[in-house]
């Protein structure tokens, strides 16, 4: 972690929340937990209460679909740690960490459907290249896909294209696989909140 | 559907026009990644550009020009959020031109 105040600046009641974490996962606090944590009142409560609902709040598409579409938005920043983080919740998600690899892994895959796929496309492009015109949003439809779901992934677009920027301009530590997999158990028990 | 409004909105209120370390007129040009001055401009490109390719030495050379470590959690803060806004309301203006030319299209006169 860049800032030492996002490491070690917490309060001394979030310092004692951060060793039950490591006491009952066996694990180092998460960075991003530690990122939230650090005066929530300017950024993390308003941003977790964005989050929960761009992923766990109403929507037609899955908790597995809205995980792939965290962790693909995440691969297409370059974000390692966010990837790797959504990779698994997704994968524990869909109870099928393969097809997780095989989309991240080739877009094409016909591993997932042509609404998702299509979600995914214009997603990459608008975090690519940071726009999206009209006929990008009627390839989206033509493929099966509603208003109200397109509307639901670009607010996961949002959430990502903050988070991505954050983990890597603070430098998030990336740790194990096992850390990980604890940490997919609890975003999908708990959510965002 | 998930709606996503009443939580964005009141971030970017929190962060642009509530009590901060930064100045207002500091958290603005950063989330508008627009009138900064070095080295927060070019730690503020990296960060909506490539931001994996931000450096300790940004870092270092932002503390170096007086700001403290929550000023630069600050803007860095806004940063971020500032670039996602943009792209999150480009998106949304083109799928409300789509949705509208497509209710407005002409019916099928069969």
């Amino acid at each position: 972690m860049r800032l030492a105040i996002l490491d070690r600046g917490h309060g001394f009641g979030t310092k004692i929340l951060f060793a039950l974490i490591r006491a009952v996962s066996r694990q180092p606090t998460p960075e991003v937990v530690k990122l939230v944590m650090y005066r929530p009142d300017f950024f993390g409560t308003h941003m977790k209460k964005v989050t929960h609902e761009a992923m766990r709040g109403p929507s037609a598409w899955s908790v597995g679909d809205r995980e792939l579409m965290a962790a693909f938005v995440s691969k297409t920043n370059n974000c390692e740690f966010c990837t790797k983080a959504h990779t698994a919740v997704a994968g524990s998600a869909y109870h099928d960490q393969a097809k997780v690899s095989s989309v991240l892994s080739d877009l094409e895959t016909k591993v997932i459907g042509e609404p998702l796929r299509a979600t995914l496309r214009m997603l990459r492009k608008l975090t690519r290249e940071h726009a999206l015109d009209v006929d990008d949003i009627r390839q989206v439809l033509a493929a099966g896909v509603s208003p109200e779901r397109i509307e639901d992934a670009l607010a996961i677009c949002f959430a990502f294209n903050t988070m991505n920027r954050l983990a890597d301009a603070f430098e998030f530590f990336v740790p194990g696989p096992k850390a990980f997999e604890v940490g997919a158990k609890f975003l999908l028990a708990r959510g965002y909140r | 559907m998930a709606d996503i409004r009443q939580a964005r909105t009141a971030l970017v209120a929190r962060i642009l026009e509530g009590d901060g370390e930064a100045s207002h007129a500091q958290r603005r040009a950063a989330f508008d990644n627009a009138g900064l001055t070095e080295p927060l401009r070019t730690l503020n490109n990296k960060l909506t550009n490539h931001a994996e390719m931000v450096t300790d030495d940004d870092i270092v050379a932002a503390g170096a020009a007086g700001l403290s470590e929550d000023q630069i959690f600050e803007v860095v803060v806004c940063g971020a959020i500032g670039h996602a806004t943009r792209q999150y309301d480009v998106a949304l203006a083109a799928l409300r031109a789509a949705t509208e030319r497509s209710e407005h299209a002409p019916r099928d006169p069969r």
